[in-house]
């Protein structure tokens, strides 16, 4: 299964872990399909204690992936988490065994569209199965098994991240002590399946994506995958935090160009977000995992209330929102709130105050890092975790 | 490790049975829940209406929610607690017997402290004074007042009865805080607060 990797998949799995499961018992998917073998790729820091309950989950969003808290093989960035992972950090490889694991259908190194189908040896491409975050959560279950992990401190995850520890908190509930799902939702919205689905159409638009085909062509719909990223970008921003980083600078000039060229500082920071990814990341990955956020509805999954996916839960949640995210707003944050409170389960809620839009749960919000290390010190005192030495 | 707490938050830590869940409408800064959590080993969980009190609670260790007592009470199931506490607080919501009833909904028992609108000192300013009584209790103008709805000690004991609530245990404090065991006529007098056990009957 290794043969027929990407540039990025190599230098991501020479720099990190992975396992081929499914060889026996293939992954049953939510489109009916079975999936195996599959390869998962996931990064460790630390190490698992005796009695394995130190071991801490992180769900990465969309975009990220499994380098949460070392450089990136392919950009050479310092790790997305890095101000909550590491040593003396909220989340310290001393004390936690943390795991994050590249989600089914990416591309960094697990399985999705750019590996081959095994049943015909040609690259997947669109005949990948469409996956689910129900189905990226059964994998993570999966690797956990595999390594003998029987359950989880702690899943933590913003975004689709948060997602996935929602999946994670309602399909696993015995092996989730504490789960912290940050900036997300039950369900992915209207606007938000309407988002995904413009960056979708700018991919498919693309003539170089050759109806998914373009590895065979030897082409590279990056310009499609470009704009995708850059209508995507808008939304992790909030209005006033663009205002603030650019409001109508001008990009290197002293007057308008009367040119359809980045006369904006904000144009050319979007065309430079965009440009930037299509390096790291697989056009045909993003048609997926785009689809696996649309079709998430936990509610939906059970009988349409929410409420029940939570039914008896003895795992401590912790939910975080931020006042100006307007792709997950906090009304939906304080719905799971609504729905765990009918389950009578252990919840704590903190909105922070934040003008950096969806993005501030990636970025240096001391309100953030004060809930969790406090959630986290309750948690791990409940636990009979011994204490940061 | 278990620093004191405010006396009427003592008496109400004192009416919860160890280890037993109980949900605190109000907690404000969390000294309530950290006291029961610690010194009585309870599954204590808050709900509080200024964002700011939920943040500390939680950075804290605290389970605290932001949510109002008339609003989100109505979330939880029936009998998810044993106790459900509002301490000083139910003078301020919108409709007291609404919330008294889903607290008694939501907890085997409730526990209800608030101050008493018929202490001496509140009638003689407003009966001789005749200006909007000013205490230590309740130390806010008429015109910015959180408090809606005051009572006295006999309103909240004939609400209980309208209601067919069990009162299983009262106290009285008078204003320096200490307990007073008085008649109820004399009590509604020098009581300047009062902590009522509450249980369906």
């Amino acid at each position: 299964m290794l043969d027929d990797l990407t540039d990025a998949e190599r230098k991501a799995l020479a720099q990190c872990r992975h396992a081929i499961l499914g060889v026996d018992r293939p992954l049953r998917l939510d489109c009916g399909v079975d999936l195996g073998p599959y390869r998962v790729a996931y990064q460790t820091y630390g190490a698992l204690n005796d009695e394995k309950s130190n071991a801490v989950l992180v769900c990465h969003p969309l975009t990220c992936d499994q380098f949460v808290a070392d450089r990136h093989p392919v950009t050479g960035k310092e790790g997305w988490w890095e101000t909550l992972i590491g040593p003396g950090k909220i989340l310290d490889p001393d004390r936690y065994f943390i795991i994050c694991i590249n989600v089914l259908g990416h591309c960094m190194g697990t399985t999705g569209p750019q590996a081959h189908d095994p049943a015909t040896g040609q690259p997947w491409n669109l005949r990948f199965p469409v996956v689910t975050i129900g189905d990226m959560v059964r994998a993570q279950a999966a690797l956990l098994d595999h390594l003998g992990i029987p359950d989880l401190f702690c899943v933590i995850g913003g975004s689709m991240g948060g997602m996935q520890v929602l999946e994670w908190a309602a399909t696993y509930p015995r092996r989730v002590f504490s789960a912290v799902p940050i900036a997300c939702a039950a369900h992915h919205s209207a606007q938000n399946i309407a988002f995904h689905e413009v960056g979708r159409q700018a991919i498919m638009a693309d003539p170089e994506w050759k109806g998914g085909d373009y590895r065979l062509h030897q082409t590279n719909p990056a310009r499609g995958l470009a704009v995708a990223r850059m209508t995507a970008h808008i939304t992790y921003l909030s209005e006033q935090a663009l205002q603030r980083k650019f409001g109508r600078s001008l990009q290197n000039r002293d007057a308008l160009g009367f040119g359809f060229d980045a006369d904006f500082q904000v144009e050319s920071y979007l065309r430079h977000q965009g440009s930037t990814f299509v390096d790291r990341f697989d056009a045909n990955s993003y048609l997926y995992i785009t689809r696996a956020m649309d079709y998430f509805d936990l509610a939906g999954a059970h009988g349409g209330v929410l409420a029940n996916a939570f039914k008896g839960t003895a795992t401590r949640f912790c939910l975080m929102s931020f006042t100006s995210d307007w792709l997950f707003p906090t009304r939906e944050s304080r719905a799971v709130v609504h729905a765990l409170n009918a389950a009578a389960a252990n919840v704590s809620f903190v909105e922070v105050d934040s003008d950096k839009g969806h993005d501030a749960f990636l970025l240096d919000e001391p309100e953030m890092f004060r809930t969790l290390s406090g959630f986290l010190k309750g948690a791990a005192t409940a636990r009979g975790l011994r204490s940061a030495s | 490790m278990n620093a004191p707490i405010r006396v009427d938050l003592q008496l109400i830590a004192d009416m919860v049975e160890p280890g037993t869940r109980a949900l605190d409408v109000g907690c404000g800064d969390g000294a309530l829940l950290a006291h029961l959590m610690n010194a009585k080993r309870v599954d204590a969980r808050g709900m509080e209406l200024s964002q700011a009190g939920v943040n500390a609670c939680v950075a804290n260790g605290l389970s605290v929610i932001q949510g109002d007592a008339d609003a989100d009470l109505r979330d939880y199931p029936d009998d998810a607690f044993d106790y459900v506490i509002l301490s000083q607080t139910l003078q301020a919501t919108r409709e007291p017997r609404r919330v008294l009833e889903q607290m008694l909904r939501v907890g085997k028992r409730a526990i209800v402290s608030f101050p008493n609108f018929a202490h001496w000192q509140v009638r003689l300013r407003l009966v001789f004074g005749g200006r909007m009584p000013e205490t230590a209790s309740l130390p806010h103008k008429w015109y910015d007042t959180p408090n809606i709805h005051l009572c006295s000690i006999d309103d909240f004991r004939a609400l209980c009865r309208t209601m067919g609530v069990r009162i299983e245990r009262g106290i009285v404090l008078n204003s320096k805080s200490r307990r007073i065991s008085l008649p109820p006529l004399l009590a509604n007098l020098i009581g300047e607060q009062a902590v009522f056990m509450l249980r369906r009957d």
